[in-house]
């Protein structure tokens, strides 16, 4: 049976090139980055050397690359660091409501440790207005955080902007941007946040290594105490292979961003046929300002779990809402933020395409995913509607 | 303990919220980058600096000219040992 991964944003292969960069760390090259033998050395130098190949794939300076386990070790880092570093100076933080849960579960801990959070709304293609930020910020906000790109819709937020106006309140701002980086251009001085987090297994990396860009000079309160690992910002001995391999992972996003990007953008546009292959199936998401191989829709009258189901059978991997919410087995919460109705939202299913998809497999996910729908429709007991308004059943689109 | 006000330090370090030992690291690499008999004032919140840094003065024969204390850390002021010609 042919397999096809259309599953993209909860993780990538390794890339066979990263691999063979790992593998001396696994084995000869074992040593700890801090002893002073040449074993030492050797692992300091392949850190050294991740360090600015991870600072190339956005245009910072290497000292401004942390190194964390995961992207979300990073988003908790700059959560909680910058608010308890500026406690002093007002407990009030803003973040979006189409945040990853490691920003909205931190953003929950900072609330239970006394502080205030604002969470902004987005309109219906999941983008944060700019000025619902102006307005929400107070004498106290000390910290903003707005997503990137959202991994479940694919839409790219104007964080531009939204950077401009907290720098010009002199607020730091973070973004997310585990979805983007190492997948569309990033240049930090462009985009003038102040922190970024990454992870590797997002663009053909290993899983286990992840990074924030903290900007030069901020004060930031660490979240592992211990040793002077990461300029004793991080502590707890390095993990050298995933690290190199997260080094050598940007390498090759750099070189190779721009006919990844063309390739994504090119299937997900064919991708994108399944809308007329099938009666009510909605794009979700803004409809040009997204990933690149991003292609999410919400299916009416059946479940995105029951979709995932079938397709497998067929050999076909895809997502239904954030890898977690779909564990949870409840509308996505960004979904619902975006004004999408809790029964169509549970129709959600997402396509996140790689550099290794290819036309027949897209040809392929046409041919299967209609006849999905078609048999889900068949056994739904919504499969021919919503049913009567007022009695659960209403449910609009908003077009 | 000795205090001081209006200290004017060469070079500037800021470590607020870097873990121990990084005010020796950080303390010994600025050092070395100083002219002889320049100022440096270092920025830590950590409280083992406030022997840490005269104890490493002593030890390699540069000057602790004292401490200022903020709300939220200390600035540590240090001059360079001037070496004999």
């Amino acid at each position: 049976m042919r397999k096809c991964y259309f599953d993209h944003v909860a993780t990538n292969p390794l890339d066979s090139r990263v691999l063979d960069e790992m593998m001396p760390y696994f084995k000869e090259e074992f040593g700890n980055p801090l002893s002073m033998y040449e074993l030492g050395s050797k692992a300091k130098e392949a850190i050294d050397n991740a360090r600015g190949q991870v600072a190339s794939l956005i245009g910072s300076k290497a000292s401004e690359i942390v190194f964390t386990a995961s992207g979300a070790e990073a988003n908790n880092f700059a959560l909680r660091g910058i608010a308890l570093a500026r406690q002093n100076e007002g407990k009030h933080a803003i973040v979006s409501k189409m945040e990853h849960h490691s920003i909205l579960n931190s953003a929950r801990f900072l609330e239970k440790m006394g502080f205030v959070v604002t969470y902004l709304p987005v309109d219906k293609h999941g983008v944060v207005d700019p000025d619902t930020v102006k307005k929400a910020i107070i004498k106290e906000t000390t910290l903003i955080s707005v997503t990137h790109a959202s991994s479940e819709v694919g839409t790219i937020e104007p964080i531009k902007e939204i950077a401009a106006i907290a720098r010009e309140k002199k607020i730091i701002f973070h973004t997310d941007a585990v979805a983007t980086a190492g997948n569309i251009p990033i240049d930090i001085k462009d985009l003038g946040v102040d922190l970024l987090s990454m992870a590797a297994h997002q663009f053909y990396g290993p899983k286990g290594a992840g990074a924030l860009y903290v900007r030069e000079g901020l004060r930031i309160v660490p979240l592992i105490y211990g040793g002077i690992q990461e300029n004793g910002r991080r502590a707890g001995t390095e993990n050298v292979p995933a690290i190199a391999g997260m080094g050598k992972a940007a390498e090759l996003a750099v070189n190779e961003m721009n006919s990844r990007i063309e390739h994504g953008r090119r299937l997900r546009d064919k991708l994108l046929k399944i809308k007329s292959s099938a009666e009510n199936v909605h794009l979700t998401g803004h409809p040009e300002n997204r990933l690149p191989g991003h292609a999410s829709f919400c299916v009416e009258f059946i479940e995105g779990e029951a979709m995932l189901l079938l397709l497998s059978a067929k050999g076909v991997y895809a997502a239904s809402g954030s890898a977690c919410s779909s564990k949870a087995l409840k509308a996505s919460p960004v979904l619902l933020s975006m004004g999408i109705p809790s029964g169509l939202a549970q129709g959600s299913i997402v396509f996140t395409l790689g550099k290794d998809n290819t036309d027949d497999d897209i040809e392929y996910l046409l041919a299967e995913f209609p006849q999905v729908i078609k048999r889900l429709r068949e056994i739904s007991p919504y499969g021919k509607g919503w049913g009567i308004e007022g009695e659960g059943g209403q449910c609009t689109v908003q077009k | 303990m000795k205090f001081v006000e209006d200290l004017k330090a060469d070079v500037t370090t800021d470590i607020v919220y870097m873990m121990c030992p990084m005010h020796l690291l950080k303390l010994e690499e600025k050092i070395r980058e100083l002219d002889d008999g320049q100022i440096l004032e270092i920025m830590t919140d950590y409280d083992g600096a406030l022997e840490d840094i005269p104890g490493w003065c002593e030890k390699t024969g540069n000057e602790f000219l004292g401490i200022k204390e903020t709300e939220d850390f200390y600035k540590f002021y240090i001059r360079k040992k001037v070496r004999k010609q």
